[in-house]
């Protein structure tokens, strides 16, 4: 669930407020927004997706917290992987159009 | 009756309210404008990012019109679907599927190319296609209102004739009157937290049934996925290349993707632990799989695993009618339910057309969100266009089974929602009742459900973000008893429903199963075409 929002990177755009689809997050006036609904979170990742500057972490467990704290993505480098991968950012190609798309389904058949 | 909507809050006029903003909300509201009709799309989460496909991916039945090929793929399922699938049907779907698709690419979605440049079409990243689905919507000048869960249908005389809801971030009321509705409200996977399903709530089923519609195919609602233990992502195309073990690594004999996932939930229920591990990706495969399913890897990279090297405990997450095939019964080819404008597309309607009893991996389901959405549109629209002007002043009153008030309710919602909620998950979560089934379980099942009806049907219910949890609640508990109604009377084993007292299919029941009601649930079979495909 989501866990870590980086005041030190957040720029208020309330991009998570809008997108999350269970409203875990309350608008706080142009500044961080607030967790305030930990417990809807679904774990479906799209808030992180859509945070133009990666201040957001969303841990795999979808039943409990796990505690981690900014610190420790900072060091294992976590925050903004997901955005990475899918290719969403500046200067970054969308995952969608990969060729191994072509690749797999020829020899896989997904 | 219910009150009527409190001034002040919000109040709109349409000729088409689409009720949920995935696949088959989005292209009804498209092909609704571009019909010419005024369109409003209310969405209880986000439209681009809320529902079943936003956060994941799909495989999407796209199949070139070459008759060989569309005979292959309407036969592919048939028989496993219990053989309830109807030409006709599949034939619409494959020609609307493959239009659509090529329409979006048209419209910027990037496909990506083989060698020679051609696009390759056979599945669509979830973000991605929601992202634009929603910009398109926009683009056509359909208002949306995100965050914004309908509550009940409005009807007069003439027919369903819009909605109200909440808008759950500002605490308002809202409501669209509206010439015709398009419940695209998804499945319902009981707050399993599958991936990207807490949104999926049934509440569409619920809305419809009161508004008189029926349901179709509801037996067929038992679907769990394969998921790590620590993770919500229900992705389980690469769980074909999976080997099951115990935990002491000796091999767990006949479990598999595909027809194994029993023997999964068998040692599950018996109280053993089952892991998995993708050792049959052969390597050159792996940089591809990594590739097309992101998401599918995030959760093992967070936490230093390479699920192709380590083993990782799995469980079967319920998705209930998601990737099952029950829904409102649909009774013309506008994806109409027999109600006066009220229509119905994607997951929350059947898919037995096109698929019968079951719809394993990938799709048919992403196919028939696309379509039926697109049929839904177009029928909606003409409908509420051939009302003119008969369509203002309508003053049409509330249809909830519950009452809901603008009062405050009394003191306690929340946590009676999350009581009712453990309530039903108890009854359709355990594999021994919803997926092993047997006569005396289901009864003694529904029993209790019916019990659980009628406490939550005396409730008030709030119009605030509260009492959608409430309302939430009376559509799961709803949808279980259609679930069960219909499970218990198909007396036979037939696509994803299994009866451990009648294990063999009987062609004497080769029928669908109708069912519906609220207080008094009823089931009825319903001829399907007899039909068999090469
Ligand atoms: C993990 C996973 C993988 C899948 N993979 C595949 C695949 O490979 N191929 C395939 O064909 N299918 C796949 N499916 C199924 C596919 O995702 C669904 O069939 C598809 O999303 C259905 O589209 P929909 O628009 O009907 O519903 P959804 O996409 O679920 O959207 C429903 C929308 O309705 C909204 N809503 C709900 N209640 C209300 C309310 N009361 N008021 C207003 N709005 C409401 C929700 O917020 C949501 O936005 C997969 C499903 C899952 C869970
Ligand atoms: S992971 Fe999904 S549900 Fe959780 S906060 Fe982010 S967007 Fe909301
Ligand atoms: S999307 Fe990111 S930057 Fe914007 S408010 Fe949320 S956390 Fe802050």
């Amino acid at each position: 669930m989501i866990e870590v929002i980086s005041a030190d990177r957040c720029i208020g755009c309330n991009q998570c407020v809008s997108v999350c689809p269970t409203n875990v997050f309350d608008r706080s006036g142009g500044k961080v927004p607030v967790i305030a609904r930990q417990s809807d979170c679904q774990t479906c990742f799209m808030c992180e997706l859509y945070c133009p500057v990666d201040a957001l972490y969303v841990a795999p467990d979808s039943e409990a917290a796990t505690g981690i704290t900014e610190t420790e993505l900072k060091e294992r480098g976590l925050l903004g992987g997901y955005r990475e991968k899918v290719g969403w950012g500046k200067g970054r190609k969308p995952v969608a159009s990969h060729g191994f798309m072509v690749q797999l389904s020829r020899r896989a058949g997904f | 009756m219910n009150e009527t909507v409190k001034r002040g809050s919000l109040e709109l006029k349409a000729d088409v309210l689409v009720i949920g903003g995935g696949p088959a909300g989005t292209w009804a509201a498209l092909t609704a404008s571009a019909k010419g009709a005024k369109v409003v799309l209310a969405d209880k989460g986000y439209c681009g990012s809320s529902g079943a496909t936003a956060p994941s991916g799909t495989g999407v039945w796209y199949v070139e019109p070459d008759k060989e090929l569309r005979e292959k793929a309407k036969a592919s399922r048939f028989i496993l679907g219990g053989s309830l699938a109807e030409h006709s049907w599949m034939d619409r779907v494959l020609n609307r599927t493959y239009e659509n698709m090529n329409r979006i690419g048209m419209s910027g979605y990037p496909f990506p190319v083989d060698e020679v440049g051609n696009p390759h079409r056979r599945s669509l990243q979830g973000p991605e296609y929601m992202r634009l689905m929603r910009k398109l919507v926009k683009k056509a000048g359909v208002t949306i209102l995100d965050h914004s869960p309908a509550l009940e249908l409005l009807a007069d005389e003439h027919g369903v004739a819009g909605a109200t809801g909440v808008q759950t971030q500002s605490g308002e009321a809202w409501s669209v009157i509206a010439g015709a509705v398009v419940i695209a409200t998804g499945g319902c996977a009981f707050l399993s937290k599958a991936l990207g399903c807490n949104v999926l709530t049934g509440d569409g089923l619920l809305l419809a049934a009161e508004a008189g519609a029926a349901m179709s195919g509801m037996e067929f609602s038992n679907a769990y996925a394969i998921c790590p233990t620590f993770s919500s992502v229900t992705k389980t195309a690469y769980y074909s290349y999976a080997s099951f073990y115990y935990e002491d690594g000796s091999v767990v004999e006949g479990a598999g993707s595909k027809k194994g996932r029993s023997f999964i939930a068998r040692n599950l229920l018996e109280g053993r632990k089952v892991f998995a591990r993708l050792d049959q990706a052969p390597e050159d495969l792996q940089p591809l799989l990594r590739v097309a399913q992101t998401n599918f890897f995030l959760p093992f990279d967070r936490l230093g695993i390479n699920p192709f090297k380590d083993a990782f405990p799995v469980t079967l997450r319920l998705e209930g009618t998601v990737r099952g095939t029950g829904g409102i019964r649909i009774t013309d080819e506008a994806c109409g339910t027999g109600v006066p404008g009220l229509y119905a597309a994607g997951d929350a309607a059947t898919r037995e057309l096109i698929c019968g009893g079951f719809t394993g991996g990938g799709s048919h389901n992403a196919a028939w969100a696309m379509s039926s959405g697109s049929f839904a549109g177009e029928g909606a629209a003409s409908y509420a266009l051939s009302l003119g002007r008969h369509a203002a002043g309508r003053a049409p009153a509330g249809l909830s089974s519950s009452t809901l008030t603008h009062r405050k309710a009394q003191p306690g919602a929340a946590s009676r929602a999350l009581e009712y909620t453990a309530a039903v998950q108890a009854e359709v979560t355990p594999y021994d009742i919803n997926l092993f089934r047997t006569g005396e379980r289901l009864e003694a099942s529904l029993g209790r459900l019916d019990r659980l009806w009628k406490e939550q049907r005396g409730q008030e219910v709030q119009l605030s973000a509260e009492g959608v949890k409430l309302r939430e609640t009376a559509a799961m508990t709803a949808t279980a008893r259609w679930m069960y109604s219909s499970a218990l009377a198909r007396t036979e084993t037939r696509g994803m429903h299994k009866r451990e007292d009648h294990k063999a299919i009987d062609e004497n029941q080769h029928y669908r199963l109708i069912s519906g009601g609220l207080d008094e649930v009823w089931v009825k079979p319903e001829e399907s075409a007899k039909e068999s495909v090469q």
